[in-house]
């Protein structure tokens, strides 16, 4: 740069330094320090600790009800998006303060509200249970509780965005003599699609990660309902440092390398705004 | 493809928007409807595209009642004020959207696509997406989308507003072009009387939601239908005036007039290129001081201070005002050549009553 040029604010050394800083200290050290425990184990032990049956079920049930749980989210978070920013009813704020609910509700709390509600004497379990529907101690429930902790990221991603597609488009669209559904798949929904994949993504992290609701909706049954968080803290408790650090590692890099592939997706479907 | 409005009215919510509008528009015309914000032209033009219904009133096209044939069926180009360009979509896809759903074949699009891609000056960008465009390019890309399903009739609706003042020629001079080579009925939305003036070949101008005046550029400015129109239309003097001794006046200046009686007030006006300067102090009647000078290129608009402090508006050649040898602060002698009786007491003219005075005709009056 021959020429400095003015910033407002403390420029580039300043704030990268920064951001490094403080990368290391919150994200960088622990997981270093996290893969180098591990080291200590020959690949074999490792191999082991982190692919018995019990664990296998429980990353099953991690990954697996965290994505269901994000799809459901992707869907009817649109949806809740769609109708909270282009209709004004009465209650509308309301509904929309309650969209912030999961975020600061504590998932204890949460965890246990779901599982007397879906137990089979809960409000909605005296009904749902003789269908045959069983919302507390399956893993529907773990559905249950990881939908309700995700919903917000995917109303609050799509929000701002909703709010700034024009009418427009849609009025240019139908002047070109586009009917409603082909005006929302080929004209609205694209231009979604990014926001609601960063959305989901997020949701999806989240339900990876939660631990709080889903101990008290799941009841932890091992090979059944056991989250592989859940298996940590069993192994924690067990003095197994070793086999908790196992399954931690394959938890991180799975959920970064899913968190890469969603990325590469979110690029991919927002081209065309690059 | 003719277009007719029949007593439209649109209302929101209680309040008229277009009040009992009325007009025409023939086969292959160029027609800017003008007014100032808020007057509801562009409601008049989304009705006609179907996009707004109108709360009474019929509206034809080709004879056919189209009130309930809905904007999908309307076969209408329309172009927005903000491009309303599909972002996630390249240009040529953009361009071929109306096609595809008018079940045109890939190859029959690719062919229509490919003739607007040159006829709009947009090679190279087929590819691009509307983010990468610039304003101009963004506008042709609308008004190729609005065109490529070959529609009856093109609305644009403040169509070059959003962009710069150079662009903005550029694509008047397009639109003028494009409408010469395929003659297709046009309406275009305008708050700018001079885009009017340049682009279209008839004016319906709009007050407050009613129908001012329709004529041609010319007569729009020749033959105003009312002072608003006059007003609106180009620059113009307005004076209130009484009569006094058959002769209205305002301060010094007196305007000779037919049919009227003393005491009775007459709203006169005049343009400014209605008003001959001349720095020879004994070469007309009036005195006044050459207040401020204003350069707008080839003419001039000249503020003239008189003697009782009204100010007049005059306009004059770069050439006329050297010869003259003319400064800001220097006494003028001048003469109102052309006047027009705009409205007496309140009441409005129709364009026929309104007559034309040349005071050169009239050389006794002594002005």
């Amino acid at each position: 740069m021959a020429e400095k040029s003015f910033r407002v604010l403390p420029g580039f050394g300043l704030t990268m330094g920064f951001t490094l800083f403080y990368l290391s200290v919150l994200v960088l050290i622990p997981i270093g320090g996290l893969f180098l425990r591990t080291f200590s184990l020959s690949w074999a032990d490792f191999w082991k600790l982190a692919t018995t049956d019990r664990a296998l079920a429980a990353y099953q049930l991690t990954f697996g009800a965290s994505l269901a749980a994000a799809i459901i989210n992707a869907l009817f978070g649109t949806l809740l998006a769609w109708v909270l920013v282009r209709y004004d009813f009465p209650g509308r704020r309301f509904i929309d303060a309650l969209v912030d609910f999961p975020f600061a509700l504590p998932t204890a709390v949460a965890g246990l509200t779901l599982a007397s509600l879906f137990a089979e004497n809960g409000w909605l379990g005296q009904f749902l249970v003789p269908m045959g529907i069983k919302g507390a101690f399956t893993p529907l429930g773990v559905v249950i509780a990881l939908t309700f902790v995700g919903m917000p990221f995917v109303v609050r991603t799509l929000q701002p965005v909703l709010e700034h597609v024009d009418r427009d488009v849609e009025e240019a669209a139908a002047t070109l003599g586009a009917g409603r559904l082909r005006t929302f798949v080929s004209v609205i929904a694209p231009t979604l699609l990014p926001p609601v994949m960063t959305g989901f993504a997020l949701a999806f992290a989240r339900a990876i990660g939660e631990y709080g609701s889903i101990v008290f909706i799941s009841g932890n049954l091992p090979m059944k309902t056991e989250i592989a968080p859940y298996l940590i803290v069993i192994r924690l408790e067990e003095y197994d440092y070793t086999g908790a650090m196992a399954l931690a590692v394959v938890l991180l890099v799975i959920s970064f390398a899913l968190l890469a592939v969603i990325n590469v997706l979110e690029q991919w479907a927002n081209r065309f705004s690059r | 493809m003719s277009i007719e409005l029949k007593n439209i009215t649109k209302q929101f919510g209680g309040v008229s928007a277009v009040n009992d509008v009325s007009f025409t528009v023939a086969d292959g015309q160029l027609v800017a409807l003008l007014g100032p914000s808020g007057c509801g032209k562009t409601t008049v033009l989304r009705m006609i595209s179907g996009l707004e219904a109108p709360t009474a009133g019929e509206i034809f096209v080709r004879g056919k009642r189209v009130n309930d044939v809905p904007v999908q069926k309307r076969n209408i180009g329309f172009v927005f004020q903000g491009y309303a360009l599909f972002k996630s979509m390249s240009v040529a896809d953009n361009i071929a959207f109306g096609l595809k759903i008018k079940k045109w074949t890939k190859a029959d699009r690719d062919a229509r696509v490919a003739e607007l891609i040159a006829l709009l000056g947009l090679k190279d960008l087929e590819n691009r997406f509307p983010h990468q465009l610039s304003g101009g390019q963004r506008q042709r890309v609308a008004l190729a989308r609005a065109l490529a399903p070959k529609p009856d009739v093109l609305l644009l609706d403040e169509p070059f507003a959003a962009v710069d003042a150079k662009i903005r020629q550029e694509l008047r001079e397009m639109l003028v072009n494009l409408h010469h080579e395929l003659n297709v009925t046009t309406i275009f939305v305008t708050h700018d009387q001079e885009e009017a003036m340049e682009v279209s070949n008839r004016i319906v101008i709009f007050d407050k939601g009613r129908l001012a005046q329709i004529g041609t550029p010319r007569e729009v400015y020749e033959e105003p239908a009312s002072e608003f129109v006059a007003r609106f239309i180009g620059v113009m003097n307005v004076l209130d005036c009484e009569v006094h001794e058959g002769v209205a006046r305002y301060g010094e200046l007196e305007f000779p007039t037919h049919g009227v009686t003393d005491g009775q007030r007459l709203r006169i006006g005049f343009r400014p290129y209605a008003v001959q300067v001349s720095n020879d102090l004994t070469a007309h009647r009036h005195f006044a001081v050459l207040r401020h000078t204003y350069f707008l290129g080839v003419l001039l608009r000249l503020e003239l201070e008189l003697p009782s402090g009204l100010i007049i508006r005059a306009r004059m050649s770069k050439e006329e005002y050297t010869r003259l040898n003319l400064t800001e602060g220097r006494e003028v002698s001048l003469q109102i050549r052309q006047y027009r009786v705009l409205s007496r007491e309140g009441e409005t003219l129709p364009p026929e009553v309104s007559v034309t005075h040349s005071l050169s005709l009239s050389p006794g009056e002594g002005i």
